[in-house]
């Protein structure tokens, strides 16, 4: 059943697993059939930016030799996985799909990358982004943009395009995302697949390249909830080199993906937030969004609606704050200690480096964002804006909290929109943002966050995506809910979404 | 940008004038053996960038981890400086470039600082003053960077840079003063007496080596004058990064009189830093603080707020070590010292190295002398401070000890001193080396005492008559004869004996 | 909310150390303006007792203990450099001021 290439990357992570320890197909063959296949369709997608097959090759040969000295390995070990390239990795380039850090290749791992180590999980290559994770399609990418497999024309979301694209073009079962305003999420919604933001403080920001840190964070992507879970599983919790990092134990969120896939969602209460929905939304989005409600109800969960009045000014508090963390994280790339220098020819001051680097080095939106967050910082703006945004914050952050009074998650679409065409919004940053509008507010209040597709929009047969919301440290509600729906849906299509998905042309 | 500055006003002139006021930050390295936050070693004088890691280098993605000695060192200094403890503060950042410092913004504290609203007390001259304190707050330091090429290893004509982040990311407790004022003719010694005053504070709390040559304390020295103490503050400059307590009360000197002259010839004095030339004795302007950066601080995102619980910091309190206010009358009092006698142990700040050599088993009266004299001066003819001498409270005690048992005179002692001050090693050294042994032995004296009295057989008659004190002529006469080897006490022993009369 | 000029643009460019050609600056300042316009609108609920929120979480009182941990080598360190000499990083020659 597994003796093909073709089998082998159409897997679960689960699966793949399992086939693994079962001794049906060992961890090198898995990682050569996802080398291969990349190979094959990732000249249409370019969902990576560096492939590290030699490493991948060496980590699965440990897997199996482990397997066959009889050693214990954990549930992902063997699989195959897509690290977005704002991840540290010791000795692989890493280049936040910026030109500022071409060639750069980190003395150390992330706290992610050595717990995926400990895990097993073969790491295939770095991914596509936009530059430095600012943009929600992954055309603000130095290296060029990502395809959605789905439509090669059409956006694969951002900033985390890269890593969707490639689990959705089976390039690998397994992703890892970063979520600073909706950037695992959106792409999962656009792709159709699954994504999950944890709780802020869930997973390890050591080794992430930041953004902005009191947003960022990283979490799985992948093709199931379970899948997702196992991921999580494996790359959350505390870390004493991450200060903000919540020390207790992770919730129990592949326990929950299990249970959730039992099917009945009964004494569950979703909230719907009236605020998501309307003007700006696509037709198909909120059909197919209303349908996802109606199943909820149709599990046993009790379904309400609630209003988080604050929610509307989530969008600008974001592109206040956002910006703000970045012009300072940024302000590091400067051409002295690593990475891009220009104008260094004996004339040129440091002062005159740095500032022709930064001109250089980087593009339009990161410059755009720095200088916003520069103005937004700056003496005599500093309370108008930043201190505003950061009150806004806390309203939002209220509205959560009264809402969770009431009810367990939260829904929503996970996007306004389906995949829009490559360059459409280019060239108008605000209509860019908007695509953030859902995402946004679980980053603002630190809570959990997941995304799952939900259907094709009838409008342009693109996936959709629900947004699934739960409180700090309660993720495994995320797990509980979305498997149920899965499952369902999953009955309902005869396999999941990804299944009506086009077939990529295979390059030989 | 080149400006002729006016003549600069006699100092006496100045203060009869003008107003003083100052304000003093104070730059503090902990002792810690981390940084401040991340775990390479503070050790001083490593090779370079053998003591970094990602998150001092500021590499992408690495995360900063608070240092607890550090909260705890800088809430015992808030403490000891009479501080409030904030329930409640954060670290924000301060943003602007600089190729020395990794992450291009200074990890520190800004509106919320651990400690805030303390005084302290200084004394000059038997007066005492009132130092208001602002806030301490926690910090980082830069790297360092040597310039080379041009002429003089400066920063301007240079070539290019070399930098080093040994330093990046040592912990720093900053101390700032309120406006110190009614100071006046006072105020180069009372700002002198203030960093003196800290660097003992820091030293007996054991948060730091206060090696002011090393820069592990420095001053930051803001002055500024005005027609009157009712008049409205005059325009201030900073003197940054004073090393030493001596250039600390000239450069407050040298501003004063600078700042003197400006307003005098009908100028303005410009808000600006100047730099210290310890070699001229004068300060130069740096950068104007009209174009000062715009540093756009905002809450540290990376780092969570610190809240020391309130128990935790009252134990602090209790376990501080004496006040200098209380510790003072203490030791002068088992001393025996007059007021008079404790002011200069106080202005040369021999203070704990007498207590150390006290402490050695030395007699009060005899270290007091030892630090107040000879040692005084030397430290005096090297421009250094009495505790950078390489003699210690140690070599104090064995010397007086070697005094005690007759071995020594004094004369010799301070040979002995001299020896140590000339590297030569300990005492013991010196005096085996040079052969300082004091000369008791009664065989070898017996000749020379006897040469004594037979060349002044009228002196001896003096003594004979009841004139005790005449015996120092002959006393004298012997020790011309051994080279000043000779035990004084034994000689007038040897000679008395001789002579025939009781002693 | 005021409009932010060309002139604006230029210094923060500067600020943030952008080398920015002349037309960009135009360019960005109407960018700029149109975002700041259309985010201006968190003014309109940030009442005087709104806490700001930095943190998404309540954490308080996370340190590490005062231990050494062991350092990267002079060469991973300057791994990454553009320049080095002497086990240190060569930068070009600066300016400003010394700190
Ligand atoms: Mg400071
Ligand atoms: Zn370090």
């Amino acid at each position: 059943m597994t003796d093909t290439t073709t089998d082998l990357v159409r897997l679960s992570a689960t699966e793949t697993a399992g086939v693994i320890a079962r001794g049906e197909a060992s961890a090198a063959d898995v990682a050569k059939a996802h080398l291969d296949r990349i190979g094959a369709v990732d000249g249409a997608v370019h969902a990576f930016l560096h492939v590290d097959a030699e490493g991948a090759l060496a980590a699965a040969r440990e897997v199996d030799d482990k397997r066959a000295r009889g050693e214990e390995q954990g549930p992902l070990a063997g699989v195959p996985l897509a690290l977005k390239d704002v991840m540290a990795q010791r000795g692989v380039p890493t280049t936040c799909g910026s030109k500022m850090l071409e060639g750069w290749r980190p003395p150390y791992d992330s706290t992610v990358v050595t717990r995926l180590r400990a895990a097993g999980v073969v790491i295939l290559g770095k991914t596509n982004m936009d530059e430095f994770a600012m943009g929600s399609s992954t055309e603000h990418s130095a290296y060029g943009a990502t395809h959605n497999p789905w439509d090669l024309d059409r956006i694969p979301g951002g900033s985390g395009g890269g890593s969707a694209a490639a689990v959705a073009a089976y390039e690998a079962p397994l992703a890892i995302g970063t979520d600073t305003g909706g950037s695992i999420r959106q792409p999962a919604a656009v792709t159709g697949t699954v994504g999950v933001k944890p709780t802020y403080g869930g997973v390890s920001r050591y080794g992430l390249v930041a953004f902005s840190s009191s947003l960022d964070q990283a979490g799985p992507c992948s093709r199931t909830v379970l899948d997702a879970a196992l991921l999580h599983e494996a790359i959350g919790g505390h870390d004493p080199r991450d200060s903000t990092s919540i020390d207790a134990p992770l919730p129990p969120v592949v326990a929950a993906a299990r249970e959730g896939a039992q099917g009945r969602l009964d004494g569950v209460r979703v909230g719907v937030v009236r605020e998501l929905s309307g003007e700006g939304y696509q037709p198909g989005v909120e059909q197919r969004f209303h349908e996802a409600v109606d199943l909820l109800r149709e599990l046993g969960a009790t379904v309400t609606e609630v209003s988080c009045p604050h929610f509307q000014y989530a969008l600008s508090a974001y592109y206040l704050i956002a910006p703000s963390e970045c012009s300072s994280n940024l302000a590091r790339f400067d051409a002295m200690r690593y990475g891009l220098r220009v104008g260094d020819d004996g004339e040129h001051s440091a002062e005159e480096v740095m500032a022709l680097t930064r001109a250089a080095g980087f593009g339009p939106e990161v410059k755009r964002r720095i200088m916003l967050g520069t103005y937004a910082l700056s003496s005599g703006y500093y309370d108008a804006y930043y201190g505003s945004a950061q009150k806004v914050r806390t309203l939002i952050s209220r509205d959560f909290a009264q809402a969770y009074e009431q009810v367990d998650v939260l829904v929503s679409p996970t996007t306004p929109t389906t995949a829009f065409p490559l360059g459409s919004k280019l060239e108008d940053p605000i209509a860019m943002y908007l695509n953030d509008l859902c995402t946004i507010p679980s980053n603002l209040a630190g809570g959990a966050a997941m995304s799952l597709p939900c259907g094709l929009s009838p409008d342009d047969g693109l996936p959709v995506g629900l947004q699934i919301m739960a409180p700090a440290m309660a993720d495994d509600r995320l797990y509980r809910v979305g498997a149920a729906v899965e499952t369902a849906l999953a009955d309902r299509w005869g396999g999941n979404l990804l299944t009506q998905a086009p077939e990529l042309q295979e390059k030989a | 940008m080149k400006t002729v500055e006016p003549d600069l006003v006699p100092y006496d002139e100045a203060v009869a004038a003008y107003d003083v006021v100052m304000g003093i930050e104070v730059h503090v390295e902990l002792s810690t053996a981390s940084k401040m936050f991340c775990g390479c070693s503070t050790a001083f004088g490593a090779e370079p960038n053998t003591q970094t890691c990602p998150t001092c280098l500021g590499l992408p993605g690495s995360l900063p981890v608070l240092n607890q000695q550090a909260v705890e060192s800088a809430i015992r200094i808030g403490l000891a400086l009479g501080c409030d403890v904030a329930e409640w503060c954060r670290f924000a950042r301060k943003n602007y470039f600089y190729p020395d410092m990794p992450k291009n913004f200074q990890t520190s504290q800004y509106d919320e600082p651990i400690c805030f609203d303390g005084a302290t007390t200084v004394e000059v001259e038997g007066r005492e003053f009132v130092i208001p304190i602002e806030r301490a707050h926690m910090e980082e330091d830069t790297g360092k960077s040597l310039h080379v090429g041009g002429a003089t290893g400066r920063i301007h004509g240079a070539d290019h840079s070399l930098v080093d982040y040994n330093r990046a990311g040592i912990p720093l407790i900053e101390i700032v003063t309120k406006p110190i004022e009614g100071t006046g003719a006072l105020a180069p010694q009372v700002a002198r007496a203030y960093v003196a005053h800290l660097r003992d504070l820091l030293r007996s709390l054991g948060v730091s080596d206060v090696r002011m040559e090393q820069g592990s304390l420095r001053a930051d020295l803001n002055v500024s004058l005005r027609r009157a103490p009712e008049a409205p503050f005059g325009t201030r400059s900073e003197t940054k990064n004073v090393n030493s307590l001596r250039s600390v009360e000239r450069a407050v000197r040298y501003e004063i009189s600078r700042h003197a002259g400006i307003i005098d010839a009908g100028m303005k004095v410009t808000q600006e830093t100047r730099h210290w030339h310890e070699d001229t004795g004068i300060t130069t302007a740096g950068r104007s603080k009209e174009q000062a950066e715009d540093y756009r601080y905002f809450p540290e995102p990376d780092l969570v707020p610190v809240a020391p619980e309130r128990a935790w910091v009252e134990q602090l309190k209790a376990a501080l070590p004496e006040p200098p206010a209380v510790r003072r009358p203490r030791l002068q009092a088992g001393w025996g010292f007059s007021d008079l006698e404790m002011r200069d142990v106080l202005n040369v700040g021999a203070l704990d190295l007498i207590e150390q050599t006290v402490a050695a088993g030395t007699a009060p009266a005899a270290a007091r002398k030892w630090w107040l004299t000879e040692l005084a001066r030397r430290a005096n003819e090297q421009g250094v401070e009495l505790d950078a001498l390489p003699v210690t409270p140690a070599h104090v005690a064995t010397v007086q000890s070697l005094v005690d048992a007759g071995e020594l005179n004094d004369k010799l002692a301070r040979q002995v001193f001299e020896g140590v001050l000339a590297g030569e090693g300990t005492p013991e050294q010196v005096v085996e080396k040079r052969g300082l042994k004091l000369v008791s032995d009664d065989g070898a004296l017996t000749a020379a005492v006897e040469e004594a009295l037979a060349a002044n057989p009228d002196v001896v008659a003096k003594v004979r008559g009841g004139k005790h004190q005449a015996a120092g002529a002959l006393v004298g006469a012997v020790m011309k004869a051994t080279k000043g080897q000779a035990d004084a006490a034994r000689v007038r022993e040897l000679l008395l004996e001789r002579i025939g009369v009781d002693h | 909310m005021s409009s932010i000029t060309r002139d604006e643009v230029a210094h923060l460019a500067r600020l943030a150390r952008l080398q920015l050609p002349e037309d960009e600056l135009e360019h960005y300042a109407g960018q700029l303006d149109a975002i700041l316009h259309a985010v201006a609108r968190v003014t309109e609920v940030a009442g005087e007792d709104v806490p700001p929120t930095s943190h998404p979480l309540p954490l308080v009182n996370v340190t590490r203990p005062d231990e050494t941990h062991r350092s990267l080598t002079a060469e991973e360190a300057l791994s990454g450099a553009p320049a080095a000499e002497d086990s240190r990083f060569r930068v070009p020659r600066i300016l400003g001021e010394e700190a």
